[in-house]
């Protein structure tokens, strides 16, 4: 407890998957808060990275961590734009009546 | 002592907002929780001597794709309290699925940091007497420097996506057409007409 090693980060990031996780299980119907969950998740890995990068002594795990960050801002913004246009379209945004391609 | 203090105050308000992200009824408040998960995060970050990533983070982050969700859930006129319906439904089997995952997670990490496995030195590392930016600046636009630009086209991709997403051309609206206004010459605008008296020009 008085000394903060790499498993202490580790532990951070994997309780913040895993609330990730727990969020696309329950919120199965609002998107908006299952893309925020996906934002966790990328956020958990992240943690990931910059631990191992930073306790192993290798940059090169920041430098993918930004890499995350780039995918994670564009997967946002594509992710809401869907979300805008399914939302014009319908009216709602609830994920179980995506069903509009069952034939 | 003030570093392993700081450590638990961060790490603790990370996990607490992030499960107040998932557990809100009020999207815009989910979207506080999440800008206070990243702020958190940012100084768990600076911490770990990533200063660079933790700029990052607050300025892409809380700077923009918060503030993107947070004007996503404000345009969008849902009834919220609809959407929340089935959260228990799901609970049991989420929550005992997440303990699972989050224990064979920490166990590993526990375990690997344990077994002290011999690593081999990094590629990588920082030079001595260079700033963390510095560092990655010279990693980033050297090695990485195609990848570097890989990801300016994901981001452009994702843009081009995003407008063409939601443009929408709504009938019934006069718009411009420049090519069509420059490219007007005398012939396609003046005819000349023969009038008769008392008939008018008609149509």
């Amino acid at each position: 407890m008085t000394e903060i090693g790499l498993s202490h980060y580790l532990a951070v990031a994997a309780i913040l998957f895993t609330i990730g996780v727990f969020g696309i299980f329950v919120n199965r119907k609002n998107v908006i808060i299952l893309l925020m969950s996906v934002e966790l998740l990328l956020l958990a890995v992240n943690i990931n990275l910059v631990a191992f990068s930073s306790y192993l002594g290798d940059l090169a795990g920041q430098v993918f961590a930004m890499f995350v960050l780039t995918v994670a801002a564009a997967e946002a913004a594509v992710g809401l734009a869907i979300l805008v246009v399914y939302f014009r379209n319908r009216g709602n945004i609830s994920v179980e009546d995506v069903n509009l391609m069952k034939g | 002592m003030l570093q392993v203090i700081t450590f638990w105050i961060l790490a603790s308000v990370t996990v607490l907002s992030a499960f107040f992200v998932v557990a809100a009824r009020n999207p815009v408040r989910s979207v506080l929780w999440l800008i206070l998960a990243f702020f958190s995060a940012a100084g768990l970050f600076v911490l770990l001597g990533a200063e660079f990533l933790a700029m990052l983070l607050i300025v892409v982050y809380v700077g923009a794709v918060a503030v993107l969700f947070l004007f996503v859930v404000m345009m969008l006129d849902v009834d919220f309290t609809e959407l929340k319906q089935g959260f228990l439904s799901y609970l049991p089997f989420g929550a005992l699925v997440s303990i699972v995952l989050a224990t064979e997670l920490i166990i590993v990490g526990n375990a690997w940091t344990e077994a002290n496995v011999v690593v081999p030195a990094g590629a990588s590392a920082t030079p001595e007497g260079v700033s963390n930016v510095e560092a990655l600046g010279m990693l980033l636009y050297d090695d990485y420097a195609y990848f570097f630009q890989a990801a300016g086209l994901v981001l452009l991709v994702a843009m081009i996506g995003a407008i063409v997403l939601t443009l929408r051309h709504k009938p019934h609206i006069k718009r411009q057409n420049i090519a069509e206004q420059v490219g007007r010459d005398r012939k396609t605008a003046v005819t000349m007409q023969d009038v008769k008296s008392g008939e008018g020009l008609g149509e």
